[in-house]
């Protein structure tokens, strides 16, 4: 075998010899089934008048939003909320390399780091899709459950949602190397935990949210992280909300993506990766 | 068997800012034989062994294993171990699978593991997550990853700290072992004392230079070796020495005699008829030219 495929099976072994892989994943799981079971309930109920929403305090009595189209807004909650697993996974797996030492090793092992950062990159991106079926288990497994037994086609014949289901895997893919970029360009584990849950819970909503009030910043907002993420996905509630909003096209979306993974794992490659080790 | 291979350092500089931490270092490490690689803390020992295996980035100056840099190493854990901190490990994975990463990063065979679990005593604890770990044990995890590739070259830093009696004795068998089969050895420390028993050569570096490079026993050369002497009558004894035209200094522990041969004085003592409780060579002759070397004990 040569030094690259050697470099992926190594890091593969290096992530499931620890129990975070699995921990992040059942997390995942729950957090996504929660919610996509439970708002599946309530629009599936409001949508099939098994709910009556004049008995609810939600809208004034106005009843529910008239949601066409439910289950992709469901499923697409394993990357529109479920995106911080992966960019964690990967944050996690490059910067324990650094807390514990263990690039001394790695390094030892394999001297060219240029090849060990992209066979790291490489073993995010397939456990960020791994990430991505685990959370369609809870979004789509579950929310189809809950939305048929309110009456609800949870559309699962739709070539429509099976693209959708795809988009999702390639968003969460990538987000797992976003994760390994992260993690390079701010090796300190606590400083990176920190930034991605500020940036991703707190911060890049508030922007979303701000950018929408003039077609200028309107038109930068869609070039956010998870602007773009849901622009390749396809769906999500963020969007549902503010039907205004520019968004990208799928692909753009991904490319968008794509550049920031690059941007900060070559800019993290510089600033940390070739540093020395001591 | 391996062989090992020469390792040569050539005008090796590391500058961190404007501190120098080594400076313009040149040595070579033959095979066959244990090179202590010592001097005090904050000497850069760790940086220039750091500077050897790739890690560091020397400002000027090379370092190579039989003329080759280790990052153009074909097969670096079968060429070179290595063993630098004893805390290289996640704490949330086993020895077993810490270990195994490494093989399967350099294509080494899986049974390697086990191999090298067991030659360092480690084999009952292979599957022990390493947070548990006592200081020693991770010291012979440090050194199974460096044997896990069989390798020609070991070098080594501070292998000794945090071992118990035990492992200082099993540890210095290892390394002599090594050495009779060829590899090359080097051993860094910052206490002669501590790897005078392993040692064939010695580097010392104080302040990023050279400060001595020899044998071990060419540390001996400098100082003056005197006999310690005494007995019940301490009078006697010191006119004995006198008449014999001896000098001496009346120390703590008994005379202080001028004169590297303890049969000599014994043979003054028996001749005069002077009873003596003690005669024996003055000893730390090596640590005493170790500690001019490198400066004073300001590091003790």
């Amino acid at each position: 075998m040569n030094r690259f495929p050697r470099a992926v099976a190594a890091e593969f072994a290096k992530l499931t010899t620890t129990r975070m892989w699995w921990i992040l994943a059942l997390v995942l799981f729950g957090y996504i089934t929660l919610l996509a079971g439970g708002l599946g309930a309530l629009f599936g109920g409001l949508q099939s008048g098994a709910i009556d929403p004049s008995s609810g305090g939600a809208g004034g009595g106005q009843g529910g939003p008239p949601i066409d189209n439910l289950p992709p807004l469901i499923y697409s909650f394993a990357a529109s909320v479920g995106y911080v697993f992966p960019v964690l996974l990967g944050a996690l797996a490059t910067t324990g390399e650094f807390r514990h030492q263990t690039l001394t090793p790695t390094f030892l092992a394999n001297p060219k780091r240029g090849g060990v950062l992209g066979a790291k990159t490489v073993t995010l991106f397939v456990a960020g899709a791994v990430f991505g079926v685990v959370g369609l288990a809870a979004s789509l497994g579950i929310g189809a459950l809950v939305m048929s037994a309110f009456g609800v086609d949870p559309l699962l014949g739709d070539s429509e949602t099976w693209a959708l289901v795809g988009r999702l895997i390639l968003a969460m893919a990538l987000w797992g190397t976003i994760g390994v970029g992260l993690g390079v360009l701010v090796p300190s584990q606590v400083a990176s935990i920190v930034i991605v849950l500020a940036f991703t819970q707190f911060v890049e909503p508030l922007l979303r949210f701000a950018s929408m009030f003039t077609e200028a910043t309107a038109g930068m907002g869609k070039f956010l992280p998870g602007a773009a993420s849901d622009a390749l996905v396809g769906a999500s509630f963020f969007t549902l909300t503010s039907p205004t909003g520019s968004t990208l096209d799928w692909w753009q979306g991904g490319l968008v993506l794509l550049a920031y993974a690059i941007v900060a794992t070559i800019g993290g490659y510089f600033v940390s990766w070739k540093r020395d080790v001591t | 068997m391996p062989t090992g291979a020469v390792i040569e350092f050539t005008n090796i500089t590391k500058t961190f800012g404007h501190v120098n931490a080594v400076n313009d270092l040149s040595f070579t490490v033959e095979p066959g034989r244990v090179t202590g690689f010592l001097g005090p803390n904050g000497a850069g020992k760790t940086t220039t062994l750091r500077m050897l295996l790739g890690l560091v980035a020397p400002t000027s100056g090379t370092a190579t294993f039989g003329g080759i840099r280790y990052r153009d190493l074909p097969q670096p854990l079968s060429t070179v171990g290595a063993a630098l901190e004893a805390a290289s490990f996640h704490p949330g994975r086993t020895a077993r699978n810490h270990l195994g990463i490494y093989a399967i990063a350099a294509g080494l065979p899986a049974e390697r593991v086990t191999d090298v679990l067991r030659k360092v005593g480690l084999a009952d604890y292979a599957d022990r997550r390493v947070g548990g770990y006592s200081l020693g044990m991770r010291q012979r995890l440090g050194l199974a990853y460096a044997m896990i590739g069989d390798p020609g070259v070991l070098v080594l830093d501070e292998p000794i700290n945090g071992l118990d009696p035990k492992g200082i004795k099993w540890i210095r068998g290892f390394l002599r072992d090594m050495a009779a089969e060829g590899r090359t050895v080097l051993v860094s420390s910052h206490l002669l004392s501590e790897v005078q028993q392993s040692v064939d050569e010695v580097v010392i570096i104080a302040k990023g230079s050279l400060a001595h490079r020899g044998t071990l026993a060419s540390l001996d050369t400098d100082t003056a070796p005197q006999v310690i002497v005494d007995g019940p009558d301490r009078d006697a004894l010191s006119d004995a020495l006198t008449a014999a035209g001896v000098t001496f200094s009346i120390g703590r522990t008994g005379l202080l005699a001028a004169e590297p041969d303890p049969a000599r004085i014994g043979h003054i003592a028996f001749s005069a008829g002077v009873e003596i409780s003690v005669l024996h060579r003055q000893k730390s002759g090596l640590e005493d030219s170790f500690l001019a070397l490198v400066g004073g004990g300001d590091s003790l």
